[in-house]
């Protein structure tokens, strides 16, 4: 008994958050149960195949069907006429179509679809559509998409092919910069890449005959899938279930409603069979989303012990053909800049341009990682100037705790103090920079990440994550909850937090998730907000249904409410362990005393201070932040780069689990690892009508486990005010500091900058040679060339230690 | 998915049924491991309306004699028993690295030497499906007229891209070819042409029976692989050497052989001819890589830039002649 009492006093106030509680669905994964949207079979079902478009930029003068449709096994053949109502992730870029309609912008897109008895004979009626083109002139680069032009690939916009610029001024940067000791200007491009989960994108629609459908999808967004399917099948919402199935990975590449699941629902309604259809890897590669080429200028002012008085952002982005979330995009690669260092005065000018390429959108680090690779690689170059190190120079101008940035967001719990010092004691750092010999080096960078958006994708004043519990008298406890497990252990953390709650074990919690008849919406897997937004959602349903099983069992066993705990499935007597009753017995108590037991929770983010036009990209109820340390070897012979190992601290807050938050580090670091080492989204020209390089896994090189460094990683930080149970975000902020970091050691190895990403081998000898021969040893975009474009006058917003009020000038307020 | 084009499976127990099969059924491909047709055939770059399969042919699977005599290695071996076999790895290191270095342990748990002596050669726009060769209007190579990497060229560039080609010509390997014809014997570097399309001197029904191995003796050899990534990558440049010594160091023979640089393994007798009659120091070493340099042409056809890809071809043959002086 005595054991109990221990036990009751050692496991409360936590017994579950911050344990390495097995994954609720680990079982499942490892013995292959886990049934992925491609495994699903329903009776009769026919597979889809579609047709695309194999030139990048045309109007589509006609399309003949029949042979297709006359093929044996074939069962309907659908095209853009058949589904007109254009969709898009972002209500201002309502921009695709399940089936390009009057003209194809990228080699790629969907024209027509076939669903028949197998996928080969949908394959062959394919090639058996005709379709004749019109060609139009093919935009295949950031500088050609700026240029003035006839026929732009969309008719919204903000300019020609330009489908965003932005121009936000936080103080007065010239006047500041004047104040500078030292401004430096660098430009840098850093490269698109994709997100290549192992699982390909596969979807199966089911249509019933009294009207209803339900899409079974590997997506990360249900609640976005279900409202544009309604939309473009002009199906009432209610008679649309869409259940997401666990993504085999998704790392922003399943955010956006997609064209197959749009036909494959359209195909079931059309031939009242269960449609399936799974992408191919080259299909895959064509819904890319991927990461944004951008070319950059940052300007800084320092004073010579290394603060900062003003800096100047310029982001010149290559969208791909449409809008996906574009916008957002542009306003990301200028929105965190502030949140990991004081900027008193901050000018950032965005543009995104279309071009008849895959579209970009959002991945693992969404428009973040390519101003973090310049302002992290820019600020080494200026502590070597300013002869300090760039450790030490970090420390001294990080943005306090608790306070707002120039552009209006609001910091709370602040550690990248902690994360600097943690991995420069690890690393060595002291002992190592600037003192290893000729060919290897160190090198350092920070970064700060979003833990959920302010606010969401389209505009509501609704929750962002809603969670249902059902209690039963069994002592069961389902949780259900629209989120959806990417792999990134989202349904663990929603047990975890009820379990935590109600003095169970997360295996004792079912959850239920990602299905739009069952579960209360959640707006997605994306922007690192799950465990923020879910988390407190669980927390609030679980003391619901705490307070209610406590008010019944302190009325039914008579002991004072206030001393009721509930620990390892029992609710006892603080005073008395002895006396209480099992967690099934609660609920029975309270199931008698007033009915069925369920509750709900639900969470929206704080409002954000920031009230000028754009303010709305950027906030967050709390921001991340990392520090990594890369050592990297250099073969100067053939300046191929290889890094042993990466040394990364991480403010969490709060680890709800921390062996998945560290699988979420490692998992970042390899992704970090790849852009800067290999990866890269590149196309043939024009001549070649733009086609992607190498769609495939064998050629789009990424690392594999013997390119994998080794990693050292810490959790760090202060239990985050805003967080559930403390937490932060674990998701997507650790690969920022990876890039720079190891294009900053590269530079302490052999003494060359290479200011681009992917860092490659010819790039390396190229720097190499240009030192060797009395150069400046740099390798990466030419600042002379570097794009002009005339950006409209700044929206000018005075900061918060100017007295500003959140809103821009008066001048230019609409 | 991609999908396999339909077609029908044959599977003789004989080299002697597989030639006649070959021969009654005209359309026909060979199978071993399948690694390398198996996908091409899902890409449509070759689509046979009937494959003969080799696994079930027992005399294509042993591998027999000795050192003194030199060893025969059945076509059927796969890639995981050369990398392993102790004979082998003792007595001709430079043939178990070159198999050890193909692609990944499930690739060569399947794939065969023979398979990997005749491996189609590869071009990063004849390596895509055919929807994305369609993109291009297809190229010389396969159901197109052009050339996309030397667009004014009668001929295809295609890459030579296996790793046991140049190892096979360097060390003077020979091999037996089996046709309804009857049997022949050849030096490896005579199977090989600088063709891409006609990238291999044996008509298509000609089955490769035996790779022989020359004795083993006062010679040693090596193979450097230039690829992205540890694991998976075709090669874009290989180097494999064999030299014969005198006692006193001085090299008496040399064979020097690219891989990846054209579309066959590419002997660069130059390079060899600056250290015959010299030993091995790094005025030699350093000459013979210049002249391998020279002659080596890579095309826009590969993973890498080209110019870089040429530059390697000198640090990769003077990295290879240090380990055999060593
Ligand atoms: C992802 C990937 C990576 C790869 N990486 C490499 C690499 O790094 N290095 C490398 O060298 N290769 C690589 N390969 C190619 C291939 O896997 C190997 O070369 C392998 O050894 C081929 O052997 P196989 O038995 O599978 O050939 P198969 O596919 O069975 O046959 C290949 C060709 O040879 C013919 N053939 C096979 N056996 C005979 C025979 N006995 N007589 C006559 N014709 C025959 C077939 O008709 C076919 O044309 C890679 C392949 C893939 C898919
Ligand atoms: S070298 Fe030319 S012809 Fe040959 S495969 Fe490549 S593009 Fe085609």
């Amino acid at each position: 008994m005595t054991d109990v009492l221990h036990r009751a006093a050692d496991v409360s106030p936590r017994a579950v958050i911050g344990k390495s509680w097995r994954k609720v669905d680990a079982s499942a994964k490892v013995t292959g149960e886990l049934r992925f949207a491609d495994d699903l079979t329903l009776p009769r079902m026919l597979h889809a195949k579609l047709l695309r478009s194999h030139v990048p930029h045309a109007r589509i003068r006609r399309i003949d069907t029949r042979r297709a449709a006359a093929l044996p096994g074939v069962a309907a053949v659908l095209t853009g006429r058949d589904l007109p109502t254009p969709f898009g992730i972002l209500p201002v870029s309502q921009d695709e179509h399940a089936l390009c309609v009057d003209l194809v912008r990228f080699v790629g897109d969907p024209v027509a679809a076939v669903a028949a008895r197998d996928e080969e004979t949908a394959a062959e009626a394919c090639t058996l559509i005709d379709v004749e083109y019109e060609p139009l002139p093919a935009v295949g680069s950031i500088a050609e998409g700026l240029a003035p032009c006839e026929t732009p690939i969309h008719d919204h916009g903000d300019r020609g092919n330009v489908h965003k610029h932005v121009a936000l001024e936080f103080g007065d940067v010239d006047a500041a910069m004047r104040d500078a000791e030292l401004v430096r200007e660098d430009v840098f491009f850093y490269g698109g890449s994709t997100h290549l989960p192992m699982e390909e994108h596969a979807a199966l629609a089911h249509w019933s005959p009294d009207g209803t459908l339900t899409l079974w999808s590997s997506t990360q967004t249900p609640h976005y899938v279900h409202r544009a399917l309604s939309a473009v099948l002009g199906l009432d919402p209610a008679r649309v279930r869409v259940i997401a199935t666990p993504n085999g990975g998704g790392f922003g590449g399943k955010s956006d409603p997609f064209s197959h699941e749009i036909v494959v629902a359209a195909l079931a309604r059309a031939t009242g069979r269960p449609v399936k259809v799974c992408l191919t890897r080259e299909e895959v590669f064509a819904c890319h989303r991927g990461r944004h080429p951008t070319l950059m200028r940052v300007r800084t002012g320092v004073r010579r012990d290394g603060s900062i008085v003003a800096m100047d952002f310029t982001a010149l982005l290559d969208g791909g053909a449409y809008g996906s979330y574009g916008v957002a995009s542009t306003y990301y690669t200028g929105a965190l800049q502030t949140v990991t260092y004081q900027v008193p005065h901050y000018r950032f000018r965005g543009a995104r341009v279309f071009t008849n390429t895959a579209p970009c959108g959002p991945k693992r680090g969404h428009g973040t990682p390519q101003p973090r690779f310049a302002l992290e690689c820019h600020l080494d170059k200026i502590a070597e100037a300013l002869a300090l190190d760039p450790a030490e120079m970090r420390k001294r101008i990080l943005q306090p705790p608790h306070s707002v940035t120039a552009n209006w967001l609001r910091i709370g719990s602040m550690g990248l103090g902690a994360c600097i010092d943690a991995v420069v004691a690890a690393s060595g750092w002291r002992e190592k920079f600037r003192r290893l010999p000729y060919g290897r080096g160190m090198g350092i960078a920070c970064s700060s990440y979003i833990s959920g958006a302010g606010l969401p994708i389209y505009w509501n004043d609704m929750p962002h994550s809603s969670v249902q519990l059902k209690l039963d008298r069994s002592g069961g406890v389902t949780a259900f909850c629209g989120s959806i497990d990417i792999g990134q252990g989202s349904d663990s953390v929603l047990a975890a937090c009820v379990a935590e709650v109600l003095g169970l074990a997360p295996g004792d919690v079912h959850v239920v998730t990602g299905d739009t008849n069952l579960t209360p919406v959640d707006l997605g897997s994306y922007s690192s907000r799950v465990t923020m937004m879910t988390g407190h959602a669980a927390i609030q349903a679980a003391e619901r249904a705490r307070d209610a099983l406590a008010d019944a069992v302190a009325a039914r066993c008579g002991i004072p409410r206030e001393r009721l705990v509930f620990t390892e499935r029992r609710v006892l007597d603080a005073e008395d362990p002895e006396h209480g009753v099992s967690f099934a017995e609660a609920v029975q108590i309270a199931e008698a005393m007033h009915g069925a037991v369920g509750t709900v929770g639900s969470y929206t983010p704080p409002r954000a201070p920031g009230r000028y036009k754009g303010a709305g990209v950027g906030p967050s109820p709390a921001y991340s932040y990392s520090c990594a340390v890369a050592e990297v070897e250099v073969d100067p012979a053939t300046g191929i780069v290889r890094v042993p190992k990466v040394w990364i601290a991480h403010d969490i807050g709060q680890a709800i689990n921390p062996t998945l938050a560290i699988g979420q580090i490692e998992g970042s670091v390899y992704m970090g690892l790849g852009e800067i080492l290999m990866e890269e989204m590149t196309y043939r020209d024009a001549s070649r009508n733009l086609v992607h390089h190498h769609p495939s896994m064998l050629e789009y090189k990424s690392p594999t486990t013997l390119e994998m460094c080794e990693v050292e990683s810490f959790l760090v930080g202060e239990p985050e005010p805003q967080g559930p149970f403390g937490a932060k975000e674990v998701g997507q902020g650790p690969l920022l500091p990876i890039p720079p970091a190891v294009a900053n050691a590269l530079y302490d190895a052999i003494g060359v900058r290479v200011d681009q990403v992917p860092c490659t081998p010819q790039a390396v000898l190229r720097a190499l040679k240009e030192k060797q021969r009395g150069g400046a040893g740099r390798y990466g975009p030419s600042p002379a060339a570097f794009p002009e474009y005339a950006f409209p006058e700044p929206l000018r917003v005075r900061t918060p230690a100017q007295g500003g009020d959140g809103r821009a000038a008066a001048r230019e307020a609409r | 998915m991609l999908r396999l084009p339909p077609f029908r499976l044959v599977e003789p127990r004989t080299v002697y049924q597989a030639v006649v099969a070959h021969a009654e059924l005209g359309d026909a491909a060979y199978v071993a491991g399948g690694t390398d047709l198996y996908p091409n055939m899902k890409r449509r770059q070759q689509t046979p309306r009937n494959v003969i399969s080799l696994a079930r042919i027992p005399e294509l699977t042993e591998i027999s004699g000795t050192p003194a005599e030199g060893v025969r290695i059945g076509a059927g071996v796969t890639l995981t028993q050369l990398a392993r076999h102790p004979m082998i790895v003792e007595h001709y290191p430079a043939v178990a690295r070159a198999a050890a270095m193909v692609s990944t342990p499930l690739l060569r748990n399947m794939g065969t030497i023979g398979g990997n002596l005749l491996l189609d050669t590869r071009c990063n726009y004849y390596d895509q499906t055919y929807e994305w060769r369609k993109a291009i209007d297809f190229c010389m190579k396969r159901d197109g007229a052009v050339c996309w990497v030397a667009p004014s060229s009668p001929r295809c560039w295609a890459v030579q891209s296996s790793d046991g080609a140049p190892v096979a010509v360097a060390i003077g390997a020979e091999l037996t070819l089996a046709s309804v014809h009857g049997a022949r014997r050849i030096p490896a570097s005579a199977l090989y042409r600088n063709d891409g399309i006609q990238y291999l001197a044996k008509e298509p029904g000609e089955l490769l029976v035996s790779y022989l191995l020359p004795p083993a003796g006062a010679w040693r050899a090596t193979y450097h692989k230039l690829r992205r990534r540890g694991a998976f990558d075709f090669p874009v440049l290989g180097v494999a050497a064999r030299l014969d010594f005198a006692p006193d160091g001085v090299v008496t023979a040399a064979r020097i052989v690219l891989g990846a640089v054209a579309s066959l393994p590419l002997e660069v007798p130059e390079a060899a001819a600056a250290i015959v009659g010299k030993p091995l120091d790094p005025t030699t070493i350093a000459a013979a890589a210049e002249a391998a340099f020279r002659p080596a042409k890579p095309m826009d056809n590969t993973d890498f830039p080209l110019a870089w890809r040429k530059e390697m071809v000198r640090v990769y043959v003077r990295r290879a002649l240090e380990e055999l002086a060593r």
